[in-house]
């Protein structure tokens, strides 16, 4: 693998935000409206709920944990996006660039762009609600880490539908993110699934991310075990994305469906 | 008239050196061949470009020219056959033989979002190319893009989006260049500038040039020879100054019309004996 073609996937997207700052808006509005709103919220469930539960961590928490992770997939998947408005594969995938090199700087991208929708998120989520993220400490790390995993397989896997069905297919990636989250437990403990999502869930490693920030929330200690277990599954699918990706790939250099993407593209 | 077969073609290309010696090829594609179920784009095309040349690649709309371009350029695998960009296997050693091919065609506009300058930065560095600043530089002032170089590619003139396309596909000083019909959208006047320009690069960088057009005056202009293919196979080859009269033809637009329009390889009725 190369640096220079990573760095030149990584500058392309600088240069688009550069001649277009307008983009820097739905990086940082939508993750804002999310976080007053539910911060909103969680002031008033704290305020009527008499149980002396601060809502203000778990909710509040979990969507900030959860819009990054959702940030991170969009990262991916709008810089994907990028060359198939522009229709540029002919020009992007006749060159020496390789496969793992494109996804590389797809991912470096979405890096720079969803940490400066966290920022935002932490700023508004600390001053405005008082929300004391840092305080589940340690295991807030490894947290961000498992979302931001989880992220990129979600862009990786919405890319390669993109790639395979065609730019139209697009509106079949944006909902990905909505279509998890019931599986994914943001707000609820997986035991109120029923058993079928439950199964569903298990599969997926939000939920143990999200099991594990109620347990260190309500003092339950390190959620070691739950941490393992959602990294490995975050490991094993993300792998499992980057093996579809290149299967599509291939699929698309062989049937021609690369080579005629612009003109689909144009339609 | 039996079309060239592909040892024959290639051998022809390499003995051909205006020396007499025997120099290794920018381009050697051998039997390639693509097919989609029972369709065959492309059958058995074997051919070779030396360093300098420019080799027309003529033929009616669907006859191939693209599905070659596309395989060469490693965006569409072959069904069967290879190709080799200098010392290197393209289905081998991908990376390293389209580090020294590029391409210019009109169906593949640099991306429209980004000026001139941003998208000659991004593709230098997709080609790995070292002094980068300094070879962009170079290119907008040999393509006179100096003034544009700000400008988004989108809000250019074909003209001026050709010439932005050229130097992209001149960046990184390829060994082999593909130009699929890369003055389609110039007026006269600046498709002469463009084709002396390339002519005096091929020359200059030694570099191999496959070249489509459905421009035969341009062809015979530029081209040091041509390959006719239709339907997926090759039926001509040779110098364009001298191919039409070989083979019946008062130019080389009428022989090209007699190819689109006609099976060469198979016998008419006043050939068979």
């Amino acid at each position: 693998m190369k640096l220079r073609p990573v760095a030149g996937i990584v500058l392309r997207q600088f240069y688009l935000l550069r001649g277009s700052p307008v983009r820097v808006f739905p990086m940082v509005t939508w993750v804002a409206i999310d976080i007053v709103l539910w911060g909103f919220i969680t002031r008033y469930l704290n305020s009527v709920s008499g149980s002396g539960v601060n809502f203000v961590p778990t909710l509040l928490g979990g969507v900030l944990l959860w819009d990054f992770c959702t940030r991170i997939m969009q990262g991916v998947s709008t810089a994907f996006l990028e060359d198939v408005w522009s229709r540029n594969f002919l020009n992007l995938f006749a060159s020496p660039l390789s496969i793992s090199e494109y996804i590389l700087g797809l991912v470096l991208t979405s890096v720079l762009t969803s940490c400066v929708g966290l920022l935002v998120m932490l700023s508004l989520a600390t001053m405005l609600f008082h929300l004391p993220f840092f305080s589940m400490g340690a295991p807030l790390a490894a947290f961000l880490l498992v979302l931001f995993v989880f992220g990129i397989t979600l862009g990786i896997f919405g890319s390669a539908i993109v790639l395979r069905y065609g730019p139209a297919s697009e509106w079949l990636l944006w909902p990905l993110p909505a279509l998890l989250s019931p599986f994914a437990a943001v707000f609820y403990p997986l035991s109120v699934l029923p058993p079928w999502m439950q199964w569903v869930a298990h599969a997926l490693p939000a939920p143990y991310v999200f099991e594990g920030m109620r347990s260190v929330l309500n003092g339950g200690g390190f959620p070691g075990m739950l941490l393992a277990q959602g990294a490995l599954i975050a490991a094993a699918e993300l792998l499992l994305a980057e093996y579809f990706y290149a299967r599509v790939y291939r699929h698309a250099v062989r049937t021609g469906l690369l080579a005629r993407y612009s003109a689909e593209g144009a339609a | 008239m039996s079309p060239p077969s592909a040892d024959r073609a290639a051998a022809a290309a390499i003995d051909s050196s205006h020396d007499g010696s025997t120099t290794r090829p920018a381009l050697r594609v051998r039997g390639l061949r693509k097919a989609y179920g029972a369709m065959i784009a492309l059958q058995d095309l074997s051919f070779a470009i030396l360093p300098g040349e420019i080799v027309g690649l003529l033929g009616p709309n669907g006859a191939g020219k693209t599905t070659t371009i596309n395989m060469i350029l490693g965006v569409l695998e072959p069904s069967a056959g290879s190709v080799q960009i200098g010392d290197f296997d393209l289905g081998r050693r991908r990376a390293q033989a389209l580090e020294r091919t590029n391409f210019a065609a009109v169906y593949a506009a640099l991306p429209g979002n980004l000026t001139v300058r941003e998208n000659l930065m991004f593709f230098g560095l997709l080609y790995g190319i070292t002094a980068l600043r300094r070879r962009v530089d170079e290119m907008l002032d040999t393509f006179d893009l100096v003034r544009l170089r700000d400008t988004k590619c989108g809000l250019l003139s074909s003209g001026e989006q050709t010439r932005a396309a050229l130097a992209k596909a001149l960046l990184n000083r390829p060994q082999l260049l593909l130009l699929d019909e890369p003055t389609a959208s110039l007026d006269p006047s600046a498709a002469q500038l463009i084709r002396a320009r390339i002519k005096a690069l091929a020359d200059q960088e030694n570099c191999g040039i496959l070249w489509t057009s459905h421009n035969m005056y341009e062809v015979e202009a530029v081209c040091n020879r041509v390959l006719f293919l239709s339907h997926g196979q090759m039926l001509l080859e040779g110098d364009p100054r001298t191919l039409p009269e070989a083979h019946g033809s008062s130019t080389l637009e009428e022989l090209f019309i007699r190819v689109a329009r006609e099976r060469l390889t198979e016998p008419r009725p006043a050939e068979v004996p």
